[in-house]
């Protein structure tokens, strides 16, 4: 983990609504794992005291690449900066996703929103190939899959509006796979998307006795576990609980591990 | 001209340089390390430490606002086993005073964590953190209750020789009345300020944006607020005090000098910043130097009113 001072690349629209952001970040860039994100400090972002996380899409040849959409004051200010402007970085930060993935394991991911960009760092390091599922609102939503396909992965779309790929939610198709290949594959899920999708990617692991990796999305402030904003609920070996810091011990977890619909699990 | 002398006694604790790092916004130390040379602070102030471990609130615990934060996290901490055990550890391998910011539920709970950990070898002072509910007695803040913080002050005192540092909260009558009581209960210091309560909502959904209601605000929005507190009880006592609120520049920093502060901490914008504290040390002696002063003392209190 360290700061960095880096300079913008490229930046420009990458299609689904999301921007990519290339910065020359040398000391930075090598060190990133799957799963891991760096907390940015958006140049001229006034009347701001927190820095934004984001997931790595790319990490290689000294150059870090992130893809990200405007939602917010922090996003929007990001996507006019131009490049050669000034980005202080800190990372990499958080565990990322385990790759030392048992040589019979098939790998499933599972996206929505930007975790299909936080995923395929992790489709590009594993050793083996594996199946994609992602989901979204509308075509528009659905990012990344030609970069998929170009590592030699299927990519499985479902879209609630049926613009692309199957009508409805993921675990529509997920399950489909699923119910034709439990027996003849091991799978091992790795999942990064909204709460409700995670939890229903979680449920499914446990039931059939899989592991599943899920990246949770929490509201971070200091992203290096000082501040304590960023806390999961996770499930202590004695049935009580205990606060994990997503920004430190996350933000990847086991399935087995959290412990959701606490009465204060954010939506 | 030789360089300016920057480095402060404050309490009896020699340090380096007369900024430290605020207690809940550098964790124990050891997130930060990694980034920021620990030894170059003027002193480390932890996070709350309690008798007991404890979970805190639920979340969402944070939100930023214009040029703030509001804080809920509801003082989580290991406990001052869980800290001695844990963290002091670590934290004794860094050439840099450890302040560990205390607080109870009730008096004897103060007491009781000030008891522990005076114990302790590598401790240099306490800072008494009295912004919470006393759950005994109505849960009527500690700080903002004359008659409360007078006792919770006294017995602390009565169980440490460490220095004793309360914390006063901004959200009082008259701040010069309990910088008054704290003196007079034998503290030998005043950080001045704690966050300031605050809440936000969102409008959507009419639902607060912070799971506990109501927070904590701190970041530049408190900054003037905290500088007058400070030039407030600077005018009552004669102990030094610790300036706290929205400290992101040197320029910042001297305001608090100005008004009356011995020292700085920088809390909120570590989060953004985490150098922050060595870049306030810098230009403080870039200050001094511009300003053909010796040594931080020259400028403290020197308000021209
Ligand atoms: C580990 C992690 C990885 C992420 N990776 C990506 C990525 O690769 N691409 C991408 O587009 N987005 C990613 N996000 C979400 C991204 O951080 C938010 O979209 C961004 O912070 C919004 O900032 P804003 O100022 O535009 O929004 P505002 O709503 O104006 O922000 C207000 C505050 O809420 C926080 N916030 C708002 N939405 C989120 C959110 N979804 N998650 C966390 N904090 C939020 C902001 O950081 C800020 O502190 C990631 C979030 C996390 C936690
Ligand atoms: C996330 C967070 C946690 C905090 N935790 C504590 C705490 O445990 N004890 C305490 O006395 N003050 C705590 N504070 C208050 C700060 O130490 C400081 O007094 C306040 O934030 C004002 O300074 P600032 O504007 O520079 O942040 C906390 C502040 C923040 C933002
Ligand atoms: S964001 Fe501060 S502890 Fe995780």
């Amino acid at each position: 983990m360290q700061l960095e001072t880096v300079s913008i690349i490229e930046h420009r629209d990458y299609g689904a609504g999301y921007r990519l952001l290339r910065l020359a970040a040398p000391q930075i860039a090598p060190q990133v794992r799957p799963g891991q994100f760096v907390h940015v400090r958006i140049p001229r972002l006034e009347a701001s005291v927190l820095r934004r996380p984001f997931s790595v899409f790319k990490a290689e040849n000294g150059e870090l690449t992130l893809l990200y959409k405007s939602v917010g004051h922090g996003t929007s200010v990001l996507a006019v900066a131009a490049p050669g402007e000034i980005v202080s970085l800190i990372g990499p930060l958080g565990n990322g996703f385990p790759l030392d993935l048992p040589a019979d394991r098939t790998p499933v991911l599972v996206a929505g929103g930007y975790g299909m960009a936080a995923l395929y760092l992790l489709a590009r390091r594993l050793p083996q190939k594996g199946v994609v599922f992602a989901g979204g609102r509308s075509t528009q939503d659905v990012l990344c899959v030609e970069d998929f396909e170009a590592l030699g992965w299927k990519v499985h779309i479902a879209t609630q509006d049926g613009s692309r790929g199957v009508r409805g939610l993921v675990t529509g198709p997920f399950d489909a796979w699923l119910a034709e290949h439990r027996t003849n594959l091991a799978p091992e899920f790795f999942a990064c998307g909204p709460n409700a999708m995670l939890q229903e990617i979680g449920a499914r692991a446990i039931a059939g006795g899989w592991r599943a990796w899920l990246s949770v999305d929490r509201h971070m402030g200091c992203g290096v576990g000082a501040c304590l904003t960023c806390v999961v609920k996770l499930q202590d070996t004695d049935g009580t609980w205990f606060w994990a810091r997503s920004c430190k011990e996350g933000p990847v977890f086991e399935a087995r591990q959290i412990r959701w619909n606490g009465e204060d699990d954010e939506a | 001209m030789t360089t300016p002398d920057i480095s402060i006694k404050l309490a009896g604790i020699p340090m380096k340089n007369p900024v430290m790092v605020a207690s809940g916004t550098f964790g124990y130390g050891p997130e930060y390390a990694p980034l920021v040379d620990l030894a170059k602070l003027g002193a480390l102030v932890v996070k709350g430490i309690s008798p007991e471990p404890w979970r805190g609130n639920p979340t969402p615990r944070t939100v930023e606002v214009a040029s703030g934060l509001i804080n809920a996290i509801g003082l989580q901490n290991p406990g001052a086993e869980g800290f001695l055990r844990d963290y002091l550890p670590f934290l004794r391998k860094f050439d840099v005073p450890v302040i560990v910011n205390i607080w109870g539920r009730t008096i004897e709970g103060y007491a009781a964590v000030a008891a522990r950990l005076s114990q302790a070898e590598g401790i240099a002072a306490l800072e008494l953190n009295v912004s919470c509910p006393n759950i005994k007695e109505g849960s009527k803040s500690f700080g903002s209750n004359a008659d409360m913080f007078k006792r919770v002050v006294a017995a602390t005192r009565a169980v440490t020789k460490l220095p004793l540092i309360p914390k006063l909260a901004p959200d009082v009558f008259r701040i010069g009345e309990f910088a008054r009581i704290a003196e007079a209960e034998g503290a030998d210091a005043l950080a001045i300020t704690n966050s300031v309560p605050a809440m936000a909502i969102d409008i959507e959904t009419r639902r607060p944006k912070l799971a506990n209601v109501t927070g904590g605000l701190s970041g530049p929005a408190i900054r003037p607020i905290a500088v007058r507190l400070v030039w407030e009880a600077a005018k009552a006592v004669k102990i030094p005090i610790i300036g706290i609120g929205g400290i992101y520049s040197a320029a910042d920093a001297l305001e608090f000098f100005i008004a009356g502060a011995s020292a700085v901490a920088v809390g909120t914008a570590n989060f953004l910043e985490p150098t922050t504290a060595l870049t306030v040390a810098d230009g403080l002696r870039d200050y001094l130097a511009r300003h053909k002063l010796g040594s931080i003392h020259e400028l403290v209190g020197t308000l021209a009113c």
